[in-house]
């Protein structure tokens, strides 16, 4: 392999620094080091320096190349920011459809330039508002939709044939994306057109987010009848968005998040082989979502060496020839973990590094969390200055002047390095057990995040990790925020929708359609079909998930600590 | 302790809030400091909390939330302990909640809450202080 270092520089700089180590150990005798250990949120140890001796092989081409070429290290797309800025998406989600729509059109006007929801509880679990399981929770950390006529309220009024969607649903990904698509349809917008992303990444909600409703096999089944009609219906649409973020906000180290994740991706990529498509036919829609934690060059690493990775285990173990297949690329969200509720307007600043890294890391789509995330849904003043963050990194700090600043640091090579190797490890590990699957059926993953979010906790209450503001720096005295309350009518005004929606529609359509779905389930047939088909007769939310519950069984939590 | 028996614990989530980090982690540090621990698993309707509760005859039952529904699935939770005769199950809260709302909980009956921020071994020292077997 070509070595971009010459012998007799590495070999006097390694001289050089055994006499700099020696004089600095003599130094640490009288004035010790300022810490007993360096390590990275995630517990990584780091080195006191890094030198072109800590990567002595290093090839720029290829461990690097070029943005846009195998192995994507710089960079998926080839201009990259040049050509065009990440897509400013900020998660937003409040109450009713009508509240969300308001709150969407506001940050359109505010700059940003992708829409991103957020669900409520009922709504992310495939329950209606009406359902007694959904007493209390309706609208509180998201919106509420119970049918198309909810979904049509949500967009009404924004040009969905521009602008790219993304929702973050799971269970019922499905039935929220077959809404969608028929309230474009009723708009006259082509489903050729239609742009946008539905999470719909059940293998980490086994792991870290929990919202489930299937078992496992059954999960990946209607995933896979997503992925299989999005293959041939909307072209410009991600059915997957295969998620590390949750997995990392469960306590989960930086390796884990993105061993996780790609274990997760290699998953679907055999259950859609598996179901008869061909890789280059879905691979180039699936797409990524990680976390954006606190530690910066760890995470500038992480995003670098999951690029790398993901070409590699495409190209390599799937044998995919289209190079778009090779392509990670992903959507990315500060860490809403690492955010106080202590001296919240810190959370500016924690944000403001997090998103730098992100876009030091290359990712394609970015949300900024706002200052009262730990305490509320955000409220408009609180996303605005999240959203400016994005725009003065954007338009004032320079850092997406030049293609992946940062290739090329010793540093960060040296971290991209170890976490693709660390991560490759859990990944063959994973593969051993018989996959992703067999691995989540054995609680290998949640428990290995289980013990790392223990292990942080014990390391922040010794002190051995510091959050300012909390275990540091912690006066008493706090100054207050103002955070978002609920209409306490909506709960009452959405359950009174539901029900003219059902008292209003042909109940009779209805139930044949709901009919056929249950038929498609059970008969092993790609259920978006009739999917869109129930939807279009305002069956409801619940009335479709209860068919898939029916059908497929439920799942419930193994309860393990 | 002498003559005392170990104090039995439930930590459950109510309702349909999935996260799930602080709660297990809470339940690892009341099991590290010598309780009997049950974890209720997710998803839990009050009416399963209370029934857990009783069933595992537990004297502090732990309820965590951070989705915004405490109010509803708390009060519902001490409504139901109450009607069934379990009054006396101490009951703690844990997680998000609005500043405003905590003297609301804790007029409900909800004995202490802990929110982001409070470190174990406070938890548990509070547990230990307050907290005692029911007869």
């Amino acid at each position: 392999m070509a070595n971009l270092f010459v012998k007799e520089e590495l070999e006097k700089a390694r001289k050089l620094q055994s006499e700099w180590e020696d004089d600095l150990n003599e130094t640490f005798q009288r004035n010790p080091e300022r810490l007993s250990r360096f390590s990275t949120v995630s517990d990584k140890e780091i080195q006191r320096i890094y030198t072109p001796g800590d990567i002595p092989d290093f090839s720029y081409n290829d461990e690097l190349g070029f943005p846009g070429h195998y192995p994507y290290t710089r960079g998926v797309q080839p201009s990259m920011y040049r050509g065009r800025l990440w897509t400013m998406r900020m998660f937003a989600g409040l109450g009713s459809a009508e509240e969300t729509n308001r709150r969407f059109k506001y940050l359109v006007k505010q700059g940003q330039t992708g829409l991103s929801t957020a669900f409520d509880m009922p709504t992310l679990m495939g329950y209606d508002s009406d359902s007694p399981r959904s007493r209390g929770e309706i609208g509180r950390c998201g919106v509420a939709i119970d049918s198309l006529l909810d979904m049509e309220i949500l967009f009404d009024g924004l040009p969905i044939d521009q602008l790219t969607t993304s929702m973050t649903i799971n269970p019922p990904a499905s039935v929220l994306w077959a809404m969608y698509l028929a309230m474009a349809e009723n708009r006259g917008i082509p489903r050729e057109v239609l742009g946008g992303t539905i999470q719909n990444d059940m293998l980490k909600e086994f792991i870290a987010q929990k919202t489930f409703m299937c078992p496992p096999l059954e999960s990946v089944r209607l995933i896979i009848d997503t992925v299989e009609f999005g293959v041939k219906e909307t072209p410009r649409w991600n059915t997957i968005s295969i998620s590390g973020y949750h997995i990392r906000e469960a306590g989960s180290t930086a390796v884990q998040e993105l061993a996780f994740t790609l274990a997760d991706g290699v998953g679907y990529t055999q259950a859609a082989i598996e179901r008869g498509m061909d890789v280059d036919d879905f691979a180039p829609r699936f797409s990524f979502f990680f976390n954006s934690h606190i530690d910066f060059f760890e995470e500038i690493a992480k995003f670098r060496a999951a690029r790398r990775l993901w070409a590699r285990i495409m190209k390599e173990r799937f044998k995919a020839k289209n190079p778009r297949s090779w392509w990670l690329r992903f959507h990315t969200q500060t860490a809403g973990c690492s955010l106080t509720a202590q001296q919240p307007y810190n959370n500016v600043v924690r944000t403001a590094l997090q998103a730098l890294a992100a876009v030091l890391g290359g990712t394609q789509s970015l949300h900024t969390n706002s200052l009262d995330e730990v305490l509320a849904i955000p409220t408009e003043e609180a996303a605005t200055i999240a959203l400016r963050t994005q725009q003065i990194i954007a338009e004032e700090s320079g850092v997406a002047n030049s293609i992946d600043p940062l290739g090329g640091s010793y540093m960060v090579e040296k971290l991209t390095r170890e976490m693709e190797e660390e991560a490759m490890e859990y990944i063959k590990k994973i593969d051993d057990m018989g996959g992703i699957i067999a691995a989540i059926e054995r609680n290998y993953p949640q428990m290995e995040i289980a013990d790392a979010a223990y292990q942080y906790q014990k390391q922040i209450d010794r002190g051995e990790k510091v959050v300012v503001g909390v275990n540091k720096y912690d006066e008493e005295e706090d100054i207050p925020v103002e955070i978002w309350r609920l209409d306490p009518q909506l709960e009452e005004k959405q359950l009174q929708r539901t029900d003219r929606v059902k008292n209003s529609r042909n109940n009779r359509k209805t139930e044949r359609a709901l009919k056929k779905l249950e038929d498609d389930c059970a008969e092993g047939k790609n259920v978006m079909n009739s999917l869109i088909a129930a939807v279009k007769e305002y069956a409801t939310l619940q009335e479709v998930c209860d068919v898939y519950r029916k059908v497929f069984g439920e799942y419930r939590d193994p309860g393990l600590f | 302790m002498t003559g005392q028996r170990r104090l039995r614990i439930m930590v459950a989530k109510p309702g349909l809030d999935g996260h799930d980090r602080g709660a297990r982690i809470v339940a690892r540090a009341f099991r590290d400091a010598g309780f009997e621990v049950i974890y209720s698993g997710l998803h839990q309707t009050p009416e399963q909390v209370v029934a857990g509760a009783i069933q595992e005859d537990v004297d502090l039952l732990g309820l965590s939330s951070l989705a915004g529904a405490h109010l509803y699935l708390f009060s519902r939770i001490i409504e139901i302990l109450t009607d069934k005769g379990a009054g006396d199950i101490a009951v703690i809260g844990g997680g998000i909640f609005p500043q405003d709302d905590v003297p609301r909980l804790k007029g409900m009956g909800v004995r202490e809450i802990f929110g982001p921020g409070s470190k174990l071994e406070n938890i548990v020292e509070w547990v230990s202080a307050n907290i005692k077997p029911r007869e």
